[in-house]
């Protein structure tokens, strides 16, 4: 049962990521780019790496493609954007992932109606990631955080409107 | 009962790995080569979660944390690349940027 569950989220996981890298517009690219991550999440549920699917989810599927849907919304202003809102409404956009989704979901109702115990074994739970995250890996935790701090520092920097750039001559 | 055994995972990876790998040399647009960059972490850390699973260590979920870590600051810094890239030169294509001045 684990093992079908398993081969089903993987091949939702393979057949999006090929649709990612194969479609023509961005926008049908990071829907299954988030299908795509979302199937890895129930992969790592079925490992029995709770926490790490569930920051798959929010983090992955929910913060970073924010960041590329806005991008590509900036991106895309100033066009004949009606045309194109009504072009993106076409059920031959949507219906791909869509239906992936719901393969997805399928799997997640029917573990939970039967109950499967996923990974008896080898669940590793959110409470001992925290104690190895303050205990030896604090010096990492902390390099974590310089990082992030310069990610913002530098994404701030090159997003800035660069009006007063063009005058400097070598 | 039974388990996923690792090297089904192990293979998921370097499958998922491939294709983003495969992305980043096919596409031209920058967009698309940063979410192949994407699946590519992606894949990177489901390899560790399912080492951290097959042990029941710990660590592999903290490893893929950090990769979380790295590639929010990746897209982050990414992106704005990418909006002063299409700032000053009107495109998306990388390649339309291979020339340097010095």
């Amino acid at each position: 049962m684990d093992l079908v569950l398993f081969y089903i989220a993987a091949t939702v996981a393979v057949f999006s990521t090929v649709m990612v890298i194969t479609r023509l517009n961005a926008v049908h690219a990071l829907l299954y780019l988030i299908v795509s991550l979302l199937a890895v999440g129930f992969v790592f549920y079925l490992m029995g790496a709770y926490f790490a699917a569930v920051l798959e989810v929010i983090i992955y599927a929910g913060a970073i493609m924010v960041l590329f849907v806005f991008v590509i919304m900036m991106l895309n202003l100033g066009k004949a954007t009606i045309g194109q809102e009504r072009a993106w409404l076409r059920p031959g956009m949507w219906i791909g992932p869509a239906l992936l989704s719901l393969a997805l979901m399928t799997e997640l109702i029917v573990m939970f109606v039967q109950g499967v115990d996923v990974a008896a074994g080898h669940v590793v739970e959110a409470k001992s990631v925290g104690i190895l995250l303050y205990g030896p890996y604090l010096l990492a935790v902390e390099l974590a955080s310089m990082l992030l701090l310069a990610g913002l520092v530098g994404a701030y920097h090159l997003a800035r409107p660069a009006a007063h750039v063009e005058e400097k001559q070598p | 009962m039974t388990t996923i055994p690792m090297e089904y995972g192990i293979l998921l990876a370097a499958i998922l790995f491939s294709i983003g790998l495969v992305g980043v040399l096919v596409r031209r647009n920058i967009m698309f080569i940063l979410m192949s960059l994407e699946v590519m972490f992606n894949a990177a850390g489901l390899a560790f979660i399912v080492a951290g699973s097959r042990w029941g260590q710990g660590d592999g979920q903290i490893m893929f944390l950090l990769i979380l870590t790295l590639a929010a600051a990746e897209v982050g810094v990414g992106l704005g690349l990418v909006l002063q890239m299409y700032r000053r030169f009107r495109t998306l294509d990388a390649d339309a940027l291979s020339g340097m001045r010095g």
